[in-house]
């Protein structure tokens, strides 16, 4: 009884076809991509490029981050501004593990420091560098790191009931503080140029087609199961509440819940859900640095959801992948005049489609 | 100052006048030049620069040519010498030269090696004066070559120029040209000063005469004399004082004069340091009006009506690049331009905020959140607007001579007067606002629809009109606001995004809805951030801000002035 | 509706893509055209384009047309990696001139190495690189920074040294070289005042009245200033404002060019300096002739030219030289056969490219003018040649980059090894 109703709530669901629509197309992506591009041969026109299969892989990262934020913001209202804070977090602990992968391969030929450091007359390794050339260390870190920060900024914000504008202010803020803070190169994270001109993970090398692959499949695992975990939270008693919070904070809290608590852990997951979404986007994309952290890229994030459609996760994906490939594409073909193109899709959706690309589709479906 | 501008090369637009303006324009260059239209008075003066040769002979004048025409040919460092010895020379009209040459005005002929003060008055067409005479010498196009001057000489043109300022009938050219000797004293400069003391009558020169004269006399033998310049220097707040007293402070032969000069130093460190918090606390109050002239158009649309307006930062971009089209309609009238801009500004902005209400904004209403993704894209649909019209490019855009410079306090203390305006122009743009709001029908509008729109409605008030008017107005004031930052900053497609964030962060600690809570947010973090900007550095104190913003927000969620009474939870 | 023109685009893309015939030659223009670097990069994008359009009259270069490809990377540094990718992998254009920042070049650096691919950079940068397939036409710290200095100490007489720059690798690297040449010409720490700034940066009364103060201790004080880009107007403001003259404490500029002057009121600047590798006004027959091309190609006499667009167009020129000697556009054949092939500056002399994918560059010492144009008033002898490791850094000066005989960017001469390559 028990396992079925958790397979329910996992798995594609009869009241949820968007979510199994979205199972169904990453399982297919998944299998595809990877024959496509290693079994179909180079000539072929079927053939996937490198540059399609790492392009994929990030999309997919993107989504995950989406998806993260469709989470909060779509089911509990908190609109975080500064998510990819937590995005970029994630993705240091990432770049430093594979800076100390480096090792002596870098140009200087130091052991131990990277490049940076030994560019700028640094010494020893700071003491937060430690550890991060063991793979488990970085990817407890790749969690830890945004979730800690998350859970110590929501403990803050929603003890003292910090909600709406100025919550997604302060988050704002958040990510503008770290973002400035990471400039700086006496911070130790490479300032402006960031981590970047990485060798291997794991000891495969990042630039062989395998490990692209790789790269790319374990995208799609983290976001079936960071969907699917999304998926289950909001289908749960907790979910429950946590969308009772989103439509009255007030009636819940007087109704006993404890508010705050419900808020900080979702928050709290959500980071963490962020954190490995940016953990999987530095290898592919080869860089990371503090632009990754501008309040500006957050915003785009808030839009991808709102273009998707909020508060169903699949929307979300949809608009992360619709967005960063209209992004590409056009950046590529208008190179001149793509900005007013995003915009005004930015306003025409906001404007037209309330409930975004997925909510027109479930109009027509209900229409039809 | 003011001849110097005029020998600016006349701008393209303004070439090609007709030729009846020239004689004009020779007249009015020989004038500014120093020249005078009598020959007699300027002789005169002349020969009443003290310690140079007092006869002006026709020799003396005759030698003058061959060193100006060996300048043509000369190094920087030649050319230096080659001022020296025309110092030295003592020849008349000698000021005349010097001064046109400081000025980049001297050039010489390709054809004979004579040298002319020239200036352009047609496409390429010069008015020739010759610098031994003073009399005008016909007109040259082409075929004449800049006589150029780098750092050193300009410096040393000018220390030249003073000597022969310092007996000027102008006490203020007196007072330029006695700071310019004072700075840097050498037995020549001294002796000139000696002798103009007791003929100035001009308190403020004599004062800095003397100062410069007490200076000399701590390069006395006698540890008498030496005590009695430290005596006449104590409090002063030149830095040549300051340095020179340092420098006895530690090296005197005589212990007396070191301990009294140590005992000045002390006094001027202390008034260096009042004067240091002074300075401290005006950029802290000047960056925080540009933070409140930043944020008050904001504290409108997004307190007042709620709406989340991230084209602000456009809106301020539009205010600048009108400014800047206003300078090019009238390059002529800079100060002027710069007046009828901040209209302008607020006309255009605001005409771009109606219409954005109009055509965007009104569908979102009650959709706070939804307004951010609207005018986000909106956003970048303006900057590359601007960059399609404008070109990627900075533009530039030129400040009038009333903001430029500085009030000149003491040599420890000087306030730029862009800083000044700046902050008297948010302050009048708050009582404004606050006015408009709280004194007129249409405030009354404002606040009504805001605090109660059905209610409102209800009693006969035009929801949608006061809507388009209180946005147009919020972003009017942005445009207004950017007419400010085009004096301070780039005029570029990107001005508006390094704002934004800053006047959301400015609203929010003021608390969403009161002006009041923006002006004190605003320019309390412009004074927080540069009381922490000389410990910490620049980044790290906009760090610490961010952070303490975060904090506060959490002791106090709504601000500074929050909102009170129900209305309060909608927000 | 909006979808349908994205497809639309996406499509017209796709077509033109598999429309482009094998018989024209590709050069990808990687610079941003939006977000903060546009106003820097697009002018280079329009240098590009019309040297490939001066090229295309001539007829083209092994009897083929050259066929630009412009992408937008849009002043994001992961978006830089992506749109190299895309013009290697998928528009597999013959030759790439892109980049401004040094996060950008480092960005698509390994994409370079990992597709083979050919990039000339035209800016002036901080060195401590040279890649297998990277070009530098831009200048290093040695070709502009330290004969600045010398200039500076020799023929000003300054004492007392302000070294400004906004936080990044370029500023930090120059003020590293620079603070360790000048302890070693005798300057002492007190001399010498440090500051950074964030990117941007906008209020600068406090670290002007600073450096006012710090100049006013009665020894000639010269600021060193690799303030980057956009903060550069409101800093020149607050000098102007604040009367520091270039005569008290001239300021001199390694980033700060004619079109960076172009957006600011130039009179209180006059006698201000910058040390490039190339001036506007430097009077050659050969500098005339290209900035009359200029100006009619971009259809406006009032733009300035500056020094990374003639990086820009000296990269050009013997790269198409390249090709011809290589009779074909193979990245390998070109690069070997580009090393020692010279061309003219435009401002007198050759560019040669050294061994280690650096050129031979003379430097110039400008004055500021009051018409936004310098007066030079000092330049070297004879060009410089680049240094790709500078000699002053502790970890970098036993480092030699060659790519004839030794076939490395970073052979440690003391430990005898190569490292650092990924390939």
């Amino acid at each position: 009884m028990a396992a079925s109703s958790l397979l329910s709530r996992l798995l594609p669901m009869r009241d949820d076809r968007g979510s199994s629509a979205f199972f169904v197309v990453l399982l297919a992506v998944a299998v595809a991509v990877p024959i496509l591009h290693l079994a179909v041969p180079e000539g072929s026109a079927l053939h996937l490029s490198t540059y399609t299969v790492t392009l994929l892989g990030k999309y997919l990262s993107y989504a995950l981050l989406a998806v993260a934020l469709d989470l909060i913001w779509g089911y509990c209202g908190i609109l975080s501004l500064g998510h990819t804070a937590f995005f970029a977090l994630g993705g240091y602990a990432m770049g430093m593990y594979l800076m100390r992968q480096i090792g002596s391969r870098g140009v200087y030929g130091d052991p131990v420091l990277p490049d940076f450091m030994v560019f700028l007359d640094w010494k020893a390794l700071p003491w937060f560098w430690h550890g991060f050339d063991m793979f488990w260390f970085a990817m407890l870190m790749v969690v830890l790191a945004p979730g800690v920060l998350a859970y110590v900024f929501g403990w803050f914000a929603f003890r003292s009931r910090v909600t709406g504008v100025y919550l997604s202010i302060i988050t704002q803020a958040l990510t503008y503080a770290l973002l400035l803070a990471f400039f700086r190169n006496e911070m130790g994270f490479g300032g402006n140029n960031g981590l970047t001109d990485f060798k291997d993970l794991l000891g495969y090398d990042l630039q062989s087609s395998n490990t692209r692959v790789a790269l790319f499949l374990c995208t799609a695992i983290a976001l079936g199961l960071g969907y699917a975990a999304s998926r289950y939270i909001v289908g749960s008693r907790f979910g429950r509440v946590i969308e009772a919070v989103r439509d009255a904070e007030a009636r819940t809290r007087f109704i006993g819940y404890k508010v705050e608590n419900y808020k900080l852990w979702l928050f709290t997951f959500s980071a963490a859900l962020a954190g490995i979404a940016g953990a999987l986007y530095v290898p592919q994309v080869g860089i990371i640095n503090p632009g990754e952290f501008a309040p500006i890229n957050s915003i785009e994030v808030v839009v991808w959801v709102a273009i998707g459609g909020r508060g169903t996760l699949y929307g979300a994906v949809v608009g992360a992948l619709l967005v960063n490939y209209a992004k590409t594409v056009l950046t590529g073909a208008l190179p001149e005049i793509w900005l007013y193109a995003l915009g005004a899709l930015f306003v025409v959706v906001t404007v037209f489609l309330p409930q975004g690309i997925v909510g027109l589709l479930r109009r027509k479906e209900a229409t039809a | 100052m003011t001849d110097h501008a005029t020998l600016v090369p006349t701008p393209p637009a303004a070439r090609g006048r007709a030729g009846a303006m020239r004689g004009v324009r020779i007249w009015l260059a020989a004038l500014l030049l120093g020249l005078g239209p009598a020959p007699a008075l300027m002789a005169q003066d002349d020969s009443a620069d003290a310690g140079q040769a007092a006869t002006a002979s026709q020799d003396a004048s005759a030698t003058l040519a061959p060193l100006l025409a060996e300048l043509g040919g000369a190094g920087y460092r030649e050319k230096q010498a080659l001022v020296a010895r025309m110092v030295a020379l003592g020849a008349p009209n000698t000021r005349l030269a010097l001064r046109a040459f400081l000025d980049g005005a001297l050039y010489q002929r390709a054809a004979d090696g004579k040298v002319f003060i020239a200036v352009e008055d047609g496409d390429d067409h010069y008015s020739l004066t010759d610098p031994l005479t003073g009399a005008a010498a016909g007109g040259a196009s082409g075929g004449l070559k800049r006589i150029r001057t780098n750092n050193a000489l300009r410096k040393a043109l000018r220390q030249a120029i003073a000597q022969f300022e310092l007996s000027d009938p102008d006490a203020a050219v007196r007072l330029a040209s006695a700071r310019e000797l004072v700075d840097d004293l050498d037995e020549d400069t001294v002796a000139l000063l000696r002798q103009r003391a007791p003929v100035e009558k001009d308190a403020e020169v004599l004062a800095e005469i003397e100062t410069g004269l007490a200076l000399a006399d701590l390069g006395s033998a006698d540890a008498e004399g030496r005590m009695a310049a430290i005596e006449h220097l104590r409090g002063s707040m030149k830095t040549a004082v300051y340095n020179r007293l340092n420098l006895i402070a530690e090296g005197d032969p005589d212990t007396a004069v070191r301990k009294a000069a140590a005992a000045a130093v002390r006094g001027i460190d202390g008034w260096r340091k009042v004067y240091g918090w002074i300075e401290t606390l005006f950029f802290g109050m000047s960056l925080g009006s540009v933070l409140v002239l930043a944020a008050i158009g904001l504290a409108i649309t997004f307190g007042v009506m709620g709406v989340i307006n991230m084209a602000h930062g456009e809106l301020m971009m539009i205010g600048a690049y009108t400014t800047y089209c206003m300078q090019l309609l009238m390059p002529e009238h800079i100060g002027l331009s710069m007046v009828l801009s901040i209209p302008a500004a607020f006309i255009v902005s605001g005409a771009f905020g109606v219409a954005i209400e109009r055509g965007i904004v009104r569908f979102l209403y009650g959709r706070p959140l939804e307004t951010l993704l609207a005018t986000f894209g909106l956003s970048l649909i303006l900057q590359q607007l601007v960059r399609s019209i404008f070109s990627p490019l900075n533009r530039s855009v030129s400040t009038p001579d009333f903001m430029s410079g500085t009030l000149q306090i003491n040599e420890a203390l000087s306030l730029t007067y862009n800083r000044l305006y700046i902050i008297v122009f948010a302050l009048i743009v708050f009582v404004l606002l606050q006015l408009i709001l709280k004194r007129t029908t249409l405030g009354l509008k404002v606040r009504a629809v805001s605090q109660n729109r059905a209610m409102a409605r209800a009693m006969g008030i035009r929801s949608e009109w006061v809507d388009a008017a209180t946005f147009g107005l919020g972003a009017g004031i942005a445009g207004v606001a950017g007419v400010a930052l085009s004096q301070l900053t780039n005029v570029g497609p990107n001005l508006g995004q390094s704002y934004i964030i800053d006047s959301f962060m400015v609203v929010v600690f003021g608390g969403v809805g009161n002006l009041w809570g923006t002006l004190i947010s605003g320019l309390s973090l412009g004074v927080i951030n540069k009381l922490l900007e000389p410990y910490s550095g620049a980044v790290l104190a906009k760090i610490l801000v961010l952070v303490f913003l975060i904090l506060f927000i959490q002791r106090r969620p709504r601000g500074l002035f929050p909102h009170k009474g129900r209305a309060a939870e909608g927000h | 509706m909006k979808l349908k023109t994205i497809l639309t685009a996406a499509a017209l893309g796709a077509a033109s893509f598999a429309a482009q015939a094998a018989d024209t030659i590709k050069v990808g223009v990687l610079h941003s055209l939006s977000g903060t670097m546009a106003i820097s990069e697009t002018t280079l994008k329009d240098t590009v384009l019309m040297m490939i359009d001066e090229q295309n009259k001539k007829g083209g270069l092994l009897g083929k047309k050259l066929e630009p490809v412009v992408v937008d990377p849009a002043s994001n540094w992961p978006l830089f990696a992506e749109k190299a990718r895309e013009l290697l992998a998928k528009d597999k254009v013959d030759v790439v001139f892109g980049c401004w920042t040094s996060v950008s070049r480092k960005s698509v650096l390994p994409v370079f190495e990992e597709l083979n691919g050919l990039l000339f950079y035209p800016v002036q940068y901080e060195g401590e690189e040279s890649s297998k397939n990277v070009f530098y036409t831009g200048a290093a710290p040695n070709q502009q920074a330290i004969p600045a200095v010398d200039y500076l100490m020799n023929d000003v007489g300054v004492k007392r040294w302000v070294l400004a720059g906004t936080d990044y690798v370029y500023p930090r690297t120059t003020n590293k070289i620079l603070e360790a040449y000048l302890k070693a010409k005798g300057v002492k720490q007190e001399d010498i005042m440090i500051n950074y700034t964030p990117f941007g940066h906008s209020d600068w009364q406090s670290i002007v009245s600073d450096i006012k103060k710090f100049g006013s201790a009665g020894k000639k004080t010269a600021v060193v200033s690799t303030i980057n880009g956009d903060a550069n107007v409101p800093f020149y403001k607050e000098l102007g404002n604040q009367k520091i003259s270039a005569e008290d404490i001239p300021v001199v500029a390694f980033s700060v060019g004619e079109e960076e002057l172009a957006g600011l009121d130039t009179k209180p600047l006059v006698g201000h300096l910058a040390a490039w590798n190339y001036f506007m006004s430097i009077d050659t027959p050969e500098n005339e002739k290209l900035i009359d091309t200029w100006h009619q190609y971009i259809k406006n006499d009032k733009r300035t030219f500056n020094d990374p667009m003639e990086a820009t167009v000296i990269g050009f020129n013997l790269w198409a030289k390249a090709v011809e000697k290589a009779k074909t556009t193979d990245v390998d054949t070109v690069s070997s056969a580009i090393i020692g092939i010279e061309t003219p500056n435009l401002t007198g002399g050759t560019a040669k490219f050294l061994p280690n994918h650096h050129l031979t560059k003379p430097v110039f010492i400008g004055e500021v003018r009051d018409d936004g144009q310098f007066d030079v008033v000092w330049e070297t002898e004879k060009e410089v040649p680049g240094d790709a490791w500078s000699d002053f850094l502790e970890g970098s000066k036993d480092i030699e980059a060659d790519w004839v005989k030794l076939k490395c960017g970073n052979y440690n001469t003391k430990t005898k090894e190569c490292s650092g390559q990924n390939y």
